[in-house]
């Protein structure tokens, strides 16, 4: 770990502007991956600037019956709210899905959205990698790609995005709220908030240098049934191989958005008509043009029996 | 003492805290987080520096340059250590690849320099300031792809060959010929490999995590090219090792190396990411097995190879080494193939060849007893042996292999077992499977020393260590046996290279060797007790914290210490009867899953071992090590998994998120049920291992279970759902 210095937020945008104006400098919430990458100088900030202290760990509820679930409220908090339980089922199940109790504890709402991928050499300084060393190359594509993504992916990079949590997120339409360096507010959507990596993979979200994120805002319940199915090499604290999320009401629509597959919560609302229709219809449309790779084709059958047991599982 | 005929009846046999389940003694230090291990040696050496280890970053070629001048001048660093500086190295004849590499480099993460700092911080930034341009050349990384290079290793393993193989092979009406494959597996224990090392003059002090304290010592003396008597290893606590702690490794010999560059203690852990390539590991296998019967199930052909890889002048994974003696069968051949590969190190994990050996050999009984039509139950009760198969003279000292298969099986409810893929329960399609556990039992020269003291207390010495097993408690409960007191009397000091040498911490042969070093000191103790009472040694009674003679004279300890403190100490020297019966161990898992019929996730339900293991010493840390067995055994079914990456030469997944080992969720129930057994060929104690046993066979009766559930047969491990996918079944539903 390289020396920083250290500072405590006072306000939102005195934090984006202080981003913005010192070079290297990160923004710090629980610490449960920034340390750790910290530690393997996978990442170098120069500068922290801790956020826990911003009064950003508030559920609000919205007039148009949505939730703002602030930037700092902790995974565990989240999952125990009655009304996230209650009218969002399928992002407590998603939170309870995720790390271990101990984490969740400590890790944030806007932290678990920007963790980095779990990509084995992403972590190891001493392999070429073109998210952490752009123009390094990419170790994973000829070699161990197993966890890694599928869909959505380049020649440059196909790391998958690890959060369960924001698979919820993507499927409930949430709005990522924050701040810029200038003191100016935005709504980033969430299918907007994470890019693909196209020829920068080491440009993960829409965030502007120094933005901070304060909330994400939940639109008004959406009703009908929550299916949270993470699947994965043992029965918790793993990262998923595949993660499918449902809402599913009763004349059969619904809504479906895949973790596990691609560099970020993988949604296509254009699939969805084809939920009546069932889990075959809707995968090959979801997964359309997928290139996987000999390790990781296993999950195109995966995603697809996933999904059709959770709407058998919706039908009975 | 001498132990070359089979035990009479002793002191033991009383059974008044040997055999009774007694809580650890050490329990209480570990839960309050007082017990110090090597890294929390803080009484020991003052004020010690930090040292940071930096691996290789290639797998295989050289170093052409090495710049330390930037990591030198950064805050707070002490000392770099290279080989440029460390001076001239030895190797440990147990090591393969040296511990301090450069400029060659032998594999991946191989250490090549000490970073030694005030604190851990600044020697760890400091690492990433060296600056090393290496030299690649090309190395095999592949075992598939060198298998055809793989030659006999003669020393290790020579093939072994009875009556005509090939011949009984043709002839059988019944025949299986399958292939299997292990893969490379880590020891990922909680504690990493870690060292205090401290020089007073020309004399090394070093606080470590090492099984065996004398190999331990010797291989320093040889590395540091220092006499052993300048040496001393301490070792009391150990966060587990399953054999990832047997040998010297490179934190004890950089520390040592670090504290003597800058005159001050120095401490040194391997961070977890290192530990994967840095240290040895259990290697993978590639095996064939072929198997001829007779239409009644009676096995007439028998063969076992097995293909493995290690460095140059490393050895084969021993995967064949049980079939020799686990059924019967007049024709029979083993066989043993090792490459050269330039991965890390291969070596010694909990029940090596055995475990990855029988992940094989009992999924193929499994294969052929449905070949025949045969419970695999009976099949191998039917196939059972009471003598050693390649030498018919020479009879197990104790097998009862069939008790366990049958006292199991009727445990279990065996017989609820359905034909493969019939059973389904909503999502989950639910299966049985048994395997044989099978580990021989090995002994090992053991020696303890004793001291009674005027309070009456009785400190036992040895260089015995305690890897979180229970060895400090069993010779707790021998020494209280012995002289005939309870155990609050009785203080056990161990690990420590003054102590006398005992077998140590490995081969699941601790336990067994080591109490019987402490019943030598104590035989020997007890005549010098009775010779303080006035007591004939042979009429002396040991009970009640009291010696007493014939006519009942006698004393209380603490009087007969009164006037000093007496000491005995011996070792416990083994003849030749493991030779004249071959002695092992048995067991039999039983073992239910669930598979999700969408996902195709392993799920385990109910796992049983009935164990016949000689006398149990400890019911309670016996189970303990049987039941981490079971699921060091589930991890190896169903998750474990060095990935290797083939172009680069090294195990991708070095941290514990990509290393996956199983978590509480996955062990359901277990069950473990120790059959009444004394075995009066193993030693006085009458007692033999168990923490091997318990992992052997687990993996093949996780795999037969989810054959039983799916109808699906796979044959590499580790069993993950993307192996079984293809093959399940298809569902309306699913559509
Ligand atoms: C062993 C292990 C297992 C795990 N398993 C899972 C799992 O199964 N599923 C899963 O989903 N996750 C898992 N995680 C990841 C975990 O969810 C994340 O580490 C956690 O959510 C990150 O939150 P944090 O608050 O600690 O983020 P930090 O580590 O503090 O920050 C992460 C990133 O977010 C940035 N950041 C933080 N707050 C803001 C803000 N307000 N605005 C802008 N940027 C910000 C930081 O600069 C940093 O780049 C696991 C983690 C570990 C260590
Ligand atoms: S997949 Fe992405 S993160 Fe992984 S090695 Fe390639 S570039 Fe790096």
């Amino acid at each position: 770990m390289k020396s920083f210095t250290y500072e405590k937020a006072q306000s939102p945008a005195e934090a984006a502007a202080a981003a913005a104006r010192i070079p290297d400098a990160r923004f710090i919430a629980g610490g449960t991956n920034l340390l750790d990458l910290m530690k393997l100088e996978v990442e170098t900030p120069a500068h922290l600037i801790d956020v826990n202290g911003l009064a950003l760990d508030r559920l609000e509820p919205l007039p148009d019956g949505g939730l703002r679930v602030g930037a700092l409220v902790r995974n565990t908090d989240l999952a125990a709210d009655a009304r996230v339980r209650r009218d969002y089922p399928v992002l407590a199940r998603a939170l309870l899905a995720g790390a271990s109790g101990q984490l969740r504890n400590k890790a944030t709402t806007a932290g678990n959205l920007l963790q980095r991928t779990r990509c084995p050499y992403f972590y190891d300084t001493n392999q070429p990698c073109n998210k952490r060393v752009p123009g390094s190359g990419c170790s994973a594509l000829e070699g161990f790609s197993r966890p890694l993504a599928l869909i959505g992916v380049s020649r440059t990079c196909i790391a998958s995005h690890p959060s369960d949590m924001a698979v919820a997120m993507r499927l409930l339409d949430a709005g990522v709220e924050t701040v810029k360096a200038d003191g100016s507010r935005r709504v980033i959507p969430i299918a907007d908030f994470h890019r693909l990596p196209g020829d920068t993979p080491q440009h993960e979200s829409a965030l502007a240098p120094g933005e901070l994120v304060t909330a994400v805002s939940l639109p008004p319940p959406l009703g009908g049934k929550h299916y949270y199915r993470k699947v994965r090499d043992r029965a918790s604290y793993a990262f998923a191989l595949v993660s499918v999320a449902a809402v599913v009401q009763p004349d059969g629509s619904g809504r479906v958005a895949l973790g596990g597959v691609a560099p970020r919560p993988w949604r296509l609302e254009s699939a969805e008509a084809a939920l009546p229709l069932g889990a075959r219809a809707v995968t090959e449309q979801l997964l359309a043009g997928a290139t996987p790779t000999q390790q990781n084709a296993f999950k195109i059958p995966l995603v697809q029996r996933t999904l059709s047991a959770v709407l058998a599982e919706a039908k009975g | 003492m001498k132990f070359d005929q089979p035990a009479q009846s002793n002191p033991i046999d009383q059974l008044k805290v040997v055999g009774r389940a007694t809580d650890r003694i050490d329990g209480p230090l570990k839960t309050t987080g007082t017990a110090p291990y090597a890294y929390e040696q803080y009484q020991a050496a003052a004020n010690p520096a930090y040292g940071y280890v930096v691996g290789a970053a290639i797998a295989k070629g050289r170093i052409v340059a090495m710049d330390a001048g930037e990591a030198r001048h950064a805050p707070g660093v002490l000392a770099v250590i290279t080989a440029d500086n460390a001076g001239k190295l030895g190797k440990g004849s147990r090591n393969t690849a040296a511990l301090l590499g450069g400029p060659e480099i032998q594999h991946y993460h191989q250490a090549i320099a000490l970073v030694v700092a005030e604190t851990l911080e600044q020697a760890r930034a400091a690492a990433q300031l060296l600056r090393v341009d290496y030299a690649r050349s090309p190395g095999a990384y592949d075992l598939a792809a060198v298998r055809d290079t793989a030659t006999e290793p003669a020393e290790a393993m020579p093939d072994s060959r009875v009556g005509d193989f090939d011949g009984a092979y043709a002839r059988a009406p019944v025949k299986l010929d399958a292939s299997y494959s292990t893969p490379d597996q880590a020891h990922a224990m909680m504690e990493p490999h870690a060292t205090l090392a401290a020089w007073e003059g020309d004399k090394l002090t070093v606080w470590t995590a090492n099984q065996m304290i004398a190999w331990a010592r010797t291989d320093l003396a040889e590395t540091l090219g220092l006499p052993e008597d300048k040496l001393r290893v301490v070792s009391p606590y150990i966060g587990g090792g399953f054999g990832g702690k047997l040998f010297l490794r490179a934190d004890v010999v950089l520390a040592a190396l670090g504290a003597r560059a800058i005159g001050r203690p120095v401490k040194v852990a391997l961070s977890r990411p290192l530990m994967f390539n840095n240290t040895p590991h259990r290697p993978a296998t590639l095996q064939r097995i072929r198997l001829g019967a007779e239409a009644d199930g009676r096995l007439t052909a028998i063969a076992h190879e097995s293909w493995s890889g290690d460095l140059r002048g490393g050895g084969p994974e021993l995967a064949v080494q049980q079939t020799r003696l686990l059924y019967a069968g007049a024709n029979r051949l083993t066989a043993l193939r090792l490459a050269v590969l330039d991965l890390p190190e291969g070596n010694a994990m909990r029940a090596p060849g055995e475990a990855p050996g029988l992940m094989a050999l009992e999924m193929a009984m499994d294969e052929m007893a449905e070949k025949l039509g045969l419970d695999p139950v009976a099949f191998r009760i039917l196939n059972d042996t009471q003598v050693d198969p390649e030498k018919p003279e020479r009879p197990f000292s104790q097998r009862r292999l069939a008790d366990c298969l049958r006292s199991g099986a009727e445990r279990f409810g065996w017989h609820a077992r359905r034909s493969p893929g019939s059973r389904r329960e909503g999502n989950w399609l639910i299966g049985l499977g048994v395997a044989a556990a099978f580990r021989n039992n090995l002994v090992m020269k053991s020696g303890a020393r004793v001291r009674l003291d005027r309070h009456g207390i009785l400190t036992v010495e040895t260089d015995m260590t305690d890897i979180g097993t229970g060895s400090y408690t069993v010779i707790a409960q021998t020494a209280a046996e012995m002289l005939g007191l309870p155990l609050d009397k009785v203080v056990v000091r161990l690990g420590d290279s003054d102590f006398p040498v005992s077998a140590g911490s490995g081969g699941q042969w601790g336990a067994n060797s080591a109490t019987a070093g402490v019943y030598a000191a104590c035989v020997r103790l007890r005549e010098r007790v009775a010779e303080r009472a006035g007591i004939p040694p042979a009429e002396a009674s040991f009970a009640d914290g009291q010696v007493r003679g014939g006519g009942g004279r006698g004393m209380t300890l603490a009087q007969a210490a009164a006037e000093g403190e007496l000491v005995a100490e011996d070792s416990m020297e083994f003849g030749d009867l493991d030779k004249r019966y071959q002695q092992s161990t048995f067991g039999a898992h039983f073992v239910e899953v669930a598979v999700d019929y969408a996902t195709a996730e392993t799920r385990v339900r109910r796992m049983l071992a009935v164990c016949a293991a000689g006398r149990i010493l400890n019911p309670k840390s016996a189970r303990s090590q049987v039941i981490g067995a079971m699921t060091m055994g589930v991890g190896a079914a169903l998750m474990e998994d060095l990935h290797i990456d083939k172009r680069q030469g090294f195990f991708v997944n070095h941290d514990l998120a990509g290393y996956e080992v199983p978590v509480h969720a996955d062990i359901p129930a277990q069950e473990v049920v120790f059959l009444d057994e004394t075995d009066p060929m193993s030693s006085p104690m009458k007692a033999k291992g168990v923490g091997e046993l318990g992992i052997c066979g687990v993996g093949a009766a996780v795999a037969n279970a989810i054959y039983n559930a799916t109808g699906m047969r796979v044959r590499d491990y580790p069993i993950t759902l993307d192996k079984l996918l293809p093959g399940m079944p298809e569902r309306a539903e699913l559509g």
